[in-house]
C-alpha cells in the first residue's frame, strides 16, 4: 500500500511539475467546447436569396418585402433573368431564388395563374427542404392575406393548412447548441484522455520507468491505478471546466443533478484512460500498431457516437458497431442528465455498460503486465 | 536536381517495400469512406412517433396513415393517452408525440386551418430538428391531398386542371431543387469525406515519415550530405503528392461503384484543386514534423489538429450554420476550402470561375505554409 | 600551404548549465589517422558532431578542409564522409540500393556508383548480400556498409564515431585495415572510440575527460611522457582524478 502511496505520489509531482502541460490538458477541452460548440449547429438563419424580377410590380415587391421581412432570408442579389442565377448557385452566393414570371401581378388581378418558381440548392437534401418549406410558407403567407382581401365565396380558393405546432421537449431555445454541446463533451473529453495517454506514455518511454516499476514490488493493479488516478484528477477537472462552460457560454439547461453528471463524467474518462493503459501495456511493437488503430479509428468514433449524426439514422451495422463506442453511451447519458432532468432510474443501464467496459479494459490491462513479468 | 530524383527513388522504394503504409494507403480509407458515407447521414428512417388521435375521425385517421406511410416514421404507440405518449419521450424510446386535437376535421372544415402538435424529443440532438422537418412535410402533403379533394379552386400539385376564377388572385408555386434530385445524403457526404481521406494521407503520412526518420537516425546522416533543405523536402514530399492524387482517384472509383456520386463538373479541374490542396496537407505534415521527435508524436498532433479541421470545415455540419466569428475563422482552414470546391465541382459542375476564391486561397495558403515549415526545418542544431 | 585539414581552436558547447565540449583544441594533418578517445559521455560525440555540421557550437573555433564551420559548414559537407555511432541507413534497403542512393547524393555518376559499389562491395565481403534488405545483416556487416558508404564519394576527411563497437575482433581488424587503406590514399581519419587499445593504432591520439582534451599526441610519445605502458592506464590515470572528486 505504501508503495502505491509513493508511486501516486511521484506521478502527481511529475504532473504538477509540468506546468504548461497541465494547462494546456484543462484549457484545450474548454477553447475545443467554445470553437466546436459554435461550429457544430444546424441552425438555419441568414438564407441568401436572389430574387429574378424583370419586370417589378407592386406583387412582386409586396412578396420580396416579405421575404426580407421574415427574418430568415437576407435579400442577396435582384437579377433579371434567370440564366443570371447559376454563377451564383454554383459559387455558393445564393442559396435560394424566386423567379417571378413577368406581368406577376396582372395575372393575380386577371384571375390566371401568377407563377412563381423557387429554385433551391438542395446539395444538403435537409437544408434544401427546409429551405423549400420556409420560402413556400412566406408565399402561402402572401396567398391566404390575397384570398382574405378577396370576397367571402373565393375564401376557399386558399389551400388548407395544417399546422405544426412544434414543441421540442427538453430543448426550449430551440438552438441547436442544446443538441450537439452535452454530445461534444462526449467528444473533448475523448480527446483530452487520448491526450493524458499519450503524455504519459512519452513521458514513460524517455524515462524507461515502466520496466523499472515492472520490477518493483508494486503489483500491476496498484501500477495501473497509479498511473490512472492522477489523470483522472486533472480529466475531472477539465470535466467540470467544461460543464460550466455549456452553461455560461451556451445556456444549455442543466436539469438533472450535477453530481450525477460529474460521476458519469469520471466513469467515462476512466473507460478512455483505461484503453489508453491497455495500450501502455503492451510491448513497443505491438504499441504504435494499436496506436495507429486507434488514432485511424477517431474518425469513425467520433460520428458512431452519435454526436453529430443520429444513430437512428445509420444503417443497422453501424448501429450495431456504434455499441462498442464508449462516447455513444456517454451522449445517451449527458442528454438525459442535462436536458431531461432524469436521475439514474433512467441512464442506469447506459452507465452500466460504461461500468463494464471500464472493468473489462483494465483487467486485460493487468493481464498484459502480468504476461510481461513473466 | 538529381539529388532529389535519388532520394525520391529510395522514397518510392521505402513506400512500396512498407506493408503498414500500404494497408494505410489502400486499405484504412476505403473502410473509413465506406463508414462515414454510411454513419454521417442525417436521413430518418424509422423514426419511433406516437400518435395520440385525440379527434378520431377520418381525417385525423388519414393524417396517422399519411405519416405511417411516409417510410419515415414506425407508430410504436397509439393510445390516446397524453401521459403514455410522454413516458415515451421521457424514457428515451419515442422520438416524436403527434398530437392531433379532438376538433381536427372540424376545424379543417370551418376555417381550413387546423393546428397538430408535435411534441419532438430534444435529447436526441439533430435528429430532432429533422424529424420535425419530416412532419412537417407530412402535414403539408397531407394538407395538399385535402385541399385537391374538399377545395377543388385551389392550384396544388394534386389538382388536375385549374379552374379559372375571375378576379381570384392565385398563386402557383412551382418548386425547383437543384443538384441533388434524389436528395442523397450520400452523394452530399462522399466527395466531402474524399477530402477527409486524401488529407489524412496528406498531412498524416508525411508527418510520420520524417518523424520516423528523426527517431530511427537515418535523418542525420542525410544532413552531413550536402543536400539542402529544399532537396531534401521535395524529394520526400512529392512521393506522398502522388500518393495523395491516387487517392483521390480510387476515392472517386469507389464513390462512383459503390453509391454511384455524381461527376457533373470537369475531374481535371478538381484534380488541380486537389494537387494545389495536398500542397498545403503536406506543408502542414512537414510543419508537424519540425516540432516532433517521435512517430508516436507525430501521429497524436497530426489527427488532433485534422480532426479539429475536419469539424469546422462544414464537411458534416454546414458552413452558414455557423457563428460569424467562427465561419471567419474558418477562412484560413484549408479543408473547408477543398470541401466546398470538390462538391461544387461534382455536384453544380461549377467551372473555375465559380470556385475562384476559394482556390486562391488553397494557393496563398500553400505557398505561406511550405514556406514556413522549409525555414523550420534546419540541417543544424542550435 | 599547410596540409592541415582539421583545425580546432577551443570549441567548446554548452547544453544549459552543462558543458558538453569545454574548450578542446587540436590539429590533423591530411593523410593522419588521429583517434578521438575517452569514455563513454567525454563529449566526442557532440565534439563530432560540431565539426560536421550538425550541431552549432556555443564558442571557439574550427576549420574542416580549410572552411569556417560557423559559416561554410554546407560547403565542408561535400568533402567529408560520416559513419555514425548508431546505424544510420536505411534498414528497408538493400546495401548496393543505399550505396546508390548516397553516391547519387554526392553527385557521382551512375557509372561510378556502379563501379565503386561493386568494388566497395567486393572488398567487404558483402557481395553475396548486395541485394538482400539490410535489416537481415547482422551488425558487423551493417557497419562496414556504413563504413563503405561514408568513403564512397572519397572524401577528404572522414569522421568514424565508434566505428568497432560490438563487433567480433576479425571485423575490428577487418575494419582497422580499411582504415589504413583510406589514410594510405590520402584520406584523413578522425576515429573516436572507447576502445583504449586502439589507441596504437592510430598517429596520434587525444583523450577526452569530462569535455577536455587531457592528453593529446602520438601514443609513443605519450606512454613516454606518463610513465605508462599502455594507453589504457594513461586513461585510468587521467580519468581517476574525476572519479575522486566527485566521490
Amino acid at each position: 500500500m505504501s508503495a502505491l502511496k509513493g508511486l501516486l505520489q511521484k506521478e502527481a509531482f511529475h504532473i504538477l511539475r509540468d506546468r504548461r502541460t497541465l494547462i494546456v490538458l484543462i484549457a484545450l477541452p474548454v477553447v475545443q467546447v467554445v470553437l466546436f460548440g459554435f461550429a457544430i449547429r444546424t441552425d438555419i438563419d441568414g438564407v441568401r436569396l436572389a430574387v429574378v424580377d424583370s419586370a417589378p410590380d407592386y406583387a412582386t415587391m409586396a412578396l420580396r418585402n416579405r421575404f426580407a421581412s421574415a427574418g430568415v432570408f437576407r435579400t442577396v442579389s435582384v437579377v433579371a433573368r434567370t440564366a443570371d442565377l447559376e454563377p451564383l448557385f454554383q459559387n455558393g452566393q445564393a442559396q435560394q431564388a424566386i423567379v417571378f414570371k413577368p406581368g406577376f401581378a396582372a395575372d393575380l388581378a386577371r384571375g390566371e395563374l401568377a407563377q412563381i418558381l423557387i429554385v433551391t440548392d438542395a446539395t444538403e437534401p435537409n437544408t434544401g427542404s427546409l429551405l423549400q418549406a420556409y420560402a413556400q410558407a412566406v408565399i402561402d403567407g402572401y396567398q391566404r392575406e390575397l384570398s382574405a382581401s378577396a370576397t367571402s365565396s373565393v375564401a376557399r380558393a386558399s389551400r388548407i393548412v395544417i399546422a405544426p405546432d412544434v414543441r421540442v421537449r427538453f430543448n426550449p431555445t430551440r438552438a441547436s447548441s442544446n443538441l450537439f454541446v452535452p454530445g461534444l463533451m462526449a467528444f473533448v473529453l475523448t480527446i483530452v484522455s487520448s491526450m493524458m495517454t499519450a503524455i504519459s506514455l512519452t513521458r514513460e518511454k524517455e524515462t524507461g520507468t515502466m520496466e523499472a516499476m515492472l520490477v518493483s514490488p508494486l503489483r500491476p493493479l496498484e501500477i495501473i491505478v497509479g498511473k490512472v488516478a492522477p489523470y483522472l484528477v486533472i480529466g475531472f477537472v477539465s470535466a467540470f471546466a467544461i460543464i460550466v462552460e455549456a452553461r455560461l457560454v451556451f445556456r444549455v439547461p442543466l436539469r438533472g443533478s450535477l453530481l450525477l453528471l460529474l460521476f458519469e463524467a469520471a466513469l467515462f474518462i476512466l473507460v478512455s484512460l483505461s484503453l489508453g493503459i491497455l495500450v501502455s501495456a503492451r510491448t513497443s511493437s505491438q504499441r504504435l500498431a494499436m496506436m495507429a488503430a486507434l488514432l485511424g479509428t477517431m474518425l469513425p468514433n467520433v460520428l458512431l457516437s452519435g454526436f453529430i449524426f443520429p444513430v437512428e439514422s445509420m444503417p443497422w451495422l453501424l448501429r450495431i458497431l456504434s455499441n462498442i463506442v464508449p462516447g455513444r453511451w456517454f451522449v445517451v447519458i449527458a442528454r438525459g442528465i442535462m436536458l431531461k432532468g432524469v436521475g439514474l432510474a433512467y441512464v442506469w443501464q447506459e452507465t452500466l455498460v460504461l461500468a463494464v467496459m471500464a472493468a473489462v479494459l483494465l483487467a486485460a490491462s493487468v493481464h498484459s503486465f502480468k504476461e510481461r513479468l513473466e | 536536381m538529381r539529388r532529389i530524383l535519388f532520394l525520391a527513388q529510395a522514397e518510392v522504394l521505402h513506400i512500396v517495400r512498407d506493408r503498414i503504409l500500404v494497408a494505410q494507403i489502400l486499405v484504412v480509407p476505403i473502410v473509413q469512406l465506406l463508414i462515414l458515407s454510411n454513419a454521417a447521414t442525417f436521413q430518418i428512417r424509422n423514426t419511433s412517433i406516437h400518435v395520440v388521435d385525440l379527434d378520431r375521425t377520418s381525417t385525423s385517421r388519414g393524417l396517422a396513415g399519411h405519416l405511417a406511410a411516409s417510410g419515415h416514421f414506425q407508430i410504436v404507440g397509439t393510445a390516446p393517452s397524453l401521459d403514455a405518449a410522454n413516458e415515451g419521450l421521457l424514457d428515451g424510446t419515442v422520438t416524436m408525440v403527434v398530437v392531433i386535437p379532438h376538433d381536427f376535421e372540424a376545424s379543417l372544415v370551418r376555417t381550413g386551418v387546423a393546428p397538430v402538435e408535435l411534441s419532438v424529443n430534444g435529447e436526441k440532438g439533430s435528429a430532432a430538428g429533422i424529424v420535425q422537418a419530416y412532419a412537417s412535410r407530412v402535414l403539408a402533403d397531407y394538407a395538399g391531398e385535402l385541399t385537391a379533394r374538399l377545395r377543388p379552386n385551389v392550384i396544388t400539385a394534386k389538382a388536375s386542371t385549374p379552374i379559372p376564377l375571375r378576379g381570384v388572385p392565385r398563386i402557383d408555386v412551382r418548386v425547383r431543387g437543384r443538384y441533388n434530385p434524389t436528395l442523397n445524403y450520400q452523394h452530399y457526404m462522399v466527395p466531402g469525406i474524399l477530402v477527409a481521406l486524401v488529407t489524412m494521407i496528406g498531412t498524416l503520412l508525411s508527418a510520420q515519415n520524417i518523424a520516423r526518420e528523426k527517431e530511427l537516425g537515418t535523418l542525420e546522416q542525410l544532413n552531413v550530405t550536402p543536400i539542402t533543405r529544399g532537396e531534401f523536402i521535395t524529394a520526400k514530399l512529392l512521393p506522398f503528392w502522388v500518393l495523395g492524387l491516387l487517392e483521390l482517384s480510387l476515392g472517386l472509383i469507389v464513390g462512383k461503384l459503390v453509391f454511384d456520386i455524381p461527376m457533373v463538373g470537369s475531374l481535371p479541374l478538381l484534380y488541380g484543386a486537389a494537387a494545389l490542396y495536398l500542397a498545403v496537407a503536406l506543408g502542414i505534415g512537414l510543419w508537424i514534423s519540425t516540432l516532433v521527435e517521435t512517430q508516436q508524436q507525430a501521429m497524436f498532433v497530426t489527427f488532433f489538429i485534422v480532426i479539429v479541421y475536419l469539424l469546422m470545415s462544414g464537411l458534416f455540419t454546414p458552413i452558414d450554420s455557423m457563428a460569424p466569428w467562427v465561419q471567419a475563422v474558418s477562412q484560413i482552414n484549408p479543408v473547408r476550402h477543398f470541401v466546398t470546391i470538390s462538391r461544387a465541382i461534382l455536384m453544380k459542375g461549377a467551372g473555375p470561375a465559380a470556385i475562384v476564391e476559394p482556390l486562391s486561397i488553397l494557393a496563398i495558403s500553400a505557398v505561406v505554409i511550405l514556406t514556413l515549415a522549409v525555414r523550420q526545418y534546419r540541417k543544424r542544431v542550435v | 600551404m599547410s596540409d592541415v585539414t582539421i583545425e580546432v581552436k577551443d570549441l567548446t558547447r554548452r547544453f544549459g548549465d552543462f558543458i558538453a565540449v569545454d574548450r578542446i583544441s587540436f590539429e590533423v594533418k591530411a593523410g593522419e589517422v588521429f583517434g578521438f578517445l575517452g569514455a563513454n559521455g567525454a563529449g566526442k560525440t557532440t565534439a563530432i558532431r560540431m565539426l560536421i555540421g550538425l550541431l552549432e557550437p556555443s564558442g571557439g573555433t574550427a576549420r574542416i578542409a580549410g572552411h569556417d564551420i560557423y559559416t561554410e559548414s554546407e560547403a565542408i559537407k561535400q568533402s567529408i564522409g560520416y559513419m555514425s555511432q548508431r546505424f544510420s541507413l536505411y534498414e528497408d534497403l538493400t546495401p548496393r540500393e543505399n550505396i546508390r542512393l548516397y553516391g547519387g547524393i554526392y553527385g557521382l555518376t551512375r557509372k561510378q556508383i556502379r563501379e565503386r559499389s561493386d568494388r566497395v562491395l567486393a572488398r567487404l565481403g558483402l557481395a553475396g548480400v548486395a541485394d538482400d534488405a539490410v535489416r537481415r545483416l547482422p551488425l558487423g556487416w551493417r557497419q562496414k556498409l556504413a563504413f563503405s558508404v561514408a568513403l564512397i564519394h572519397e572524401p577528404h576527411i572522414v569522421f568514424l564515431d565508434e566505428p568497432t563497437s560490438g563487433v567480433d575482433p576479425i571485423t575490428r581488424r577487418q575494419f582497422w585495415e580499411l582504415i589504413y587503406e583510406a589514410a594510405s590514399a590520402g584520406t584523413t581519419v578522425l576515429v573516436s572510440t572507447h576502445y583504449m587499445d586502439e589507441a596504437e593504432y592510430c598517429d596520434r591520439i587525444s583523450i577526452m575527460v569530462s569535455g577536455r582534451i587531457a592528453a593529446i599526441g602520438a601514443p609513443a610519445d605519450l606512454k613516454r611522457q606518463f610513465g605508462v605502458n599502455s594507453i589504457d592506464e594513461l586513461f585510468v590515470r587521467l580519468a581517476r582524478p574525476q572519479s575522486e572528486t566527485s566521490a
